[in-house]
Order: C-alpha cells, then sequence, then structure tokens
C-alpha cells in the first residue's frame, strides 16, 4: 500500500496536463496511465496542427511523449498499469491495478476520456480486425489499392478518410445526414482529394463477410432505399462515450453518460475527487480543451490538498496546546 | 526477450516448431503495437518453457502478414503444429492477454 497525496488516473492530455501542473506544485501525483492506453488517444492520430505551440504542427504520440517527460520532469510518477477497483472515500481514496498495486489517496483526477462508440451490427465484433477497424493510422497500411468506407460525419471520420486515400484506391465516406460536422478546414481538405467521395444521408445497416470483410449494406434515411458497397475495408468512426466503468455507480452521470462536475470546476459530488478530459466534455472535445480542463484539475486539487493541510495543522496545534496546558500526570 | 522472424524464416521458425508458437504482428508506426510490446516480452520470458515467442514486421514481411489475412495491428496469433490455435486482435492489459492464453501458458 502506497500513501499519496494524489493520484491521476488516465493519461491524455487532461491526466498529464494535471501532472504537470500537481507535480510543479510539489504534491508529487502518480499518475496511472494504463498499460495498453498510455497516452490516450492521441496516441492514434498522426498529425495534429491545432495544439498551440506548433506551427508546422507535431505527431499526436511525438506530443504526448512530450507531455509525460514534461511531467515527470517536474517529479511524477508515471505507472503503466490499468486501475481495476476504485472506492472512493473522502479522506483515503483506494485505489487497486490490475496488476495488484494498491495506492490511497487524499485526493483523485478522474481523467479517463471516451472509448471508440460501436455500430452495434452483427458481424462488426466478428469482423473486427478482419476489415472492420476503429484506427486508421494503425491500419490503413493493409488496405492498399482497396475501395475502403468510412462511417461518421465529423472531424475524425474526415481526418481518417484523407488519411486513408493515401492507401486506398477510394474511400467512401458514409454519414447519415447531408451535412458534416466536420470543421471547415477539415472539409476543404477532403473535398480537394479525388479519391474521396460521400454517400450521405446514409447508413451502414448490415455488415457481410465470413473470414474478411466483403461488403456492407448501406440505407438511404431519406427514401429508404437500401443498396450495397463492396468494400473490403470499414472505418468506424462516429464518434466516442465516456469512460465512465470504474466510477459510475459512485459518482453521479448526466443523463448523456458523461460524468457531473460542479458549474466551471472540475469538482465531482465526492469531497477529494475531481474530473478533466473527454469524461466531462460533450462539447469541445480537443487536445486543447483536455489539456485546460486537467490544469483546472491540478488547481482544485492543489487548493483542497492546501485546505486539508490547513485544518489538519490547526487540529494539532489545538491539540498539542492543549497537552501542554494539561496537568503533568502524578508519579505514583 | 522474443525473435524477430521474417518470411523467409517463418515456416521454419513457426510452423514447424514443436512448441506453440505466439507471433506478435507488429510496425513501427503502430503506436499500440508498441505499447503491447513489453507485455508481449514479459510473457514470453514468464513462460519460455511452454511457448516460443516471435515478432513480425508487417511492413517487411507483407507475405506472411497478407497469408494470415492481418489487417488489423497488433494481432497476436498462436500457431500449434502449423495451423493458427487463436488470434486476439488489439492491444490488451497483461491479465486479459494471459486470459486469453491460458490454454497456452
Amino acid at each position: 500500500m502506497t500513501d499519496t497525496q494524489l493520484v491521476i488516473i488516465g493519461s491524455g492530455p487532461a491526466g498529464y496536463t494535471a501532472a504537470v501542473y500537481a507535480a510543479r506544485a510539489n504534491l508529487s501525483p502518480v499518475v496511472i496511465a494504463g498499460s495498453v492506453t498510455a497516452g490516450g488517444e492521441l496516441m492514434n492520430t498522426t498529425d495534429v496542427e491545432n495544439y498551440p505551440g506548433f506551427p508546422a504542427g507535431v505527431q499526436g504520440p511525438e506530443l504526448m511523449e512530450s507531455m509525460r517527460e514534461q511531467a515527470e520532469k517536474f517529479g511524477a510518477e508515471v505507472i503503466y498499469d490499468d486501475v481495476a477497483t476504485l472506492k472512493l472515500e473522502p479522506g483515503a481514496h483506494q485505489i487497486e491495478t490490475a496488476l495488484g498495486a494498491r495506492y490511497t489517496a487524499q485526493a483523485v483526477i478522474l481523467a479517463t476520456g471516451s472509448a471508440y462508440r460501436e455500430l452495434n451490427l452483427p458481424n462488426e465484433k466478428k469482423l473486427s480486425g478482419h476489415g472492420v477497424s476503429w484506427c486508421a493510422t494503425c491500419d490503413g497500411f493493409f488496405f492498399r489499392n482497396q475501395h475502403i468506407a468510412v462511417v461518421g460525419g465529423g472531424d475524425s471520420a474526415l481526418e481518417e478518410a484523407t488519411f486513408l486515400t493515401r492507401f486506398a484506391s477510394k474511400v467512401t465516406l458514409i454519414h447519415r445526414r447531408q451535412e458534416l460536422r466536420a470543421s471547415q478546414a477539415m472539409q476543404d481538405r477532403a473535398a480537394a482529394d479525388e479519391k474521396l467521395e460521400y454517400l450521405l444521408d446514409s447508413e451502414v445497416t448490415e455488415i457481410h463477410g465470413e473470414d474478411s470483410l466483403s461488403g456492407l449494406t448501406v440505407r438511404n434515411t431519406v427514401s429508404g432505399e437500401t443498396s450495397e458497397l463492396p468494400v473490403t475495408g470499414l472505418f468506424v468512426a462516429i464518434g466516442s462515450d465516456p469512460r465512465t466503468s470504474l466510477f459510475g455507480d459512485q459518482l453521479s452521470l448526466r443523463s448523456d453518460g458523461y460524468l457531473n462536475v460542479e458549474g466551471r470546476t472540475s469538482k465531482t459530488a465526492i469531497e477529494g475527487v475531481f474530473a478533466a478530459g473527454d469524461v466531462i466534455d460533450s462539447v469541445y472535445r480537443q487536445a486543447i480543451t483536455a489539456a485546460g480542463s486537467g490544469c483546472s484539475a491540478a488547481l482544485d486539487a492543489e487548493h483542497y490538498l492546501a485546505d486539508l493541510d490547513a485544518v489538519t495543522k490547526q487540529a494539532e496545534a489545538v491539540a498539542a496546546a492543549e497537552a501542554s496546558q494539561a496537568p503533568a500526570p502524578i508519579a505514583s | 526477450m522474443s525473435t524477430e522472424v521474417t518470411d523467409a524464416t517463418f515456416e521454419e521458425t513457426v510452423l514447424k516448431s514443436d512448441k506453440p508458437v505466439l507471433v506478435d504482428f507488429w510496425a513501427p508506426w503502430c503506436g499500440p503495437c508498441r505499447m503491447v510490446s513489453p507485455i508481449v516480452d514479459q510473457i514470453a520470458e514468464e513462460n519460455t518453457e511452454k511457448l516460443n515467442v516471435v515478432k513480425v514486421n508487417t511492413d517487411e514481411n507483407l507475405e506472411t502478414a497478407s497469408k494470415y489475412g492481418i489487417t488489423s495491428i497488433p494481432a497476436l496469433y498462436v500457431f500449434k503444429d502449423g495451423e493458427v490455435a487463436k488470434t486476439i486482435i488489439g492491444a490488451r492489459p497483461k491479465p486479459a492477454l494471459e486470459d486469453e492464453l491460458s490454454d497456452f501458458i
């Protein structure tokens, strides 16, 4: 059992930024980074062009490595393990990892991020890794000169689609509405891409294939007509859901599943428990907003720990004063 | 440490092995592969008597990767008597991997 002041769960921009701030405030934070998910979602991206301070862009994994280095430089301890159980008990929150390490923490920052959403269609799981994928940068390479479909209409969908045109013979972007949610910059880039075509007002209703993906059935959401799309690759980019399974039964969640915090702070309903990043943000969900949110959580935790410390010191002072005023024990 | 296997050595090292062989298909540009690689190394070290563990760089050994229909990495395949006996797609924490590999370790 290791007693700590602060444990940070998660290691995306929110977790690592919280770690930088907390470490600089001498809180010696322990970051439980995840065994295979350390660095978070940016580990699966390539060029990040909108993170301030990098006019030439920066590779996602490189940015996350730098954040980790910066946190460690100031004394954060990064553990590559996963939290198995979390008991939130004010004063001494209990954390146990998958490999059996145990920590108590006076304060906890939850920066668990989000997980890719699935289409929830039959065959999706079975063909995952056999044509169905959630990571263009990991898997795009295997689809050289093939026809690939990307589902989704946001920035990540368009980013995946334009990335995949480097390898594919053709990429079809399937989106259930007419308008894309992606930023104008992303849309302009996509529009210039000759290998990219659009199937709008459309949704995937069936995934076909025995050992590997052979095609999709796509339904037009306006006319109701269905058509077959003979693709060998399907990349799903329809957003993500907050990862709350560790604490969903102990803290109140919003109706959309995101973790509830108090106003513009990072405070959750349990004393000494703070939250940051995508797990509380259903709106912005950017690396920079997650980082900013991690900073807020570290400052909130810092204030909380300082108050806790002041209360403890005051109690000790009172006890010491009482002890000094007490009559000396009479020797018998 | 686990050894690197190539298109040229795959048959000899993997398919003709007396022991089951865990093959870690990876590529240098794959983030999750880098995360799972040290875990695979640990499993290799802890189970040397039961399991051989090798790595195949899919960038350099396309023939083997495409023969086994690899389209997502990391992909961990167990080969037993020359046949695929188990496939695990995607990076997993160590306890989860050990659980999936329980028949072989």
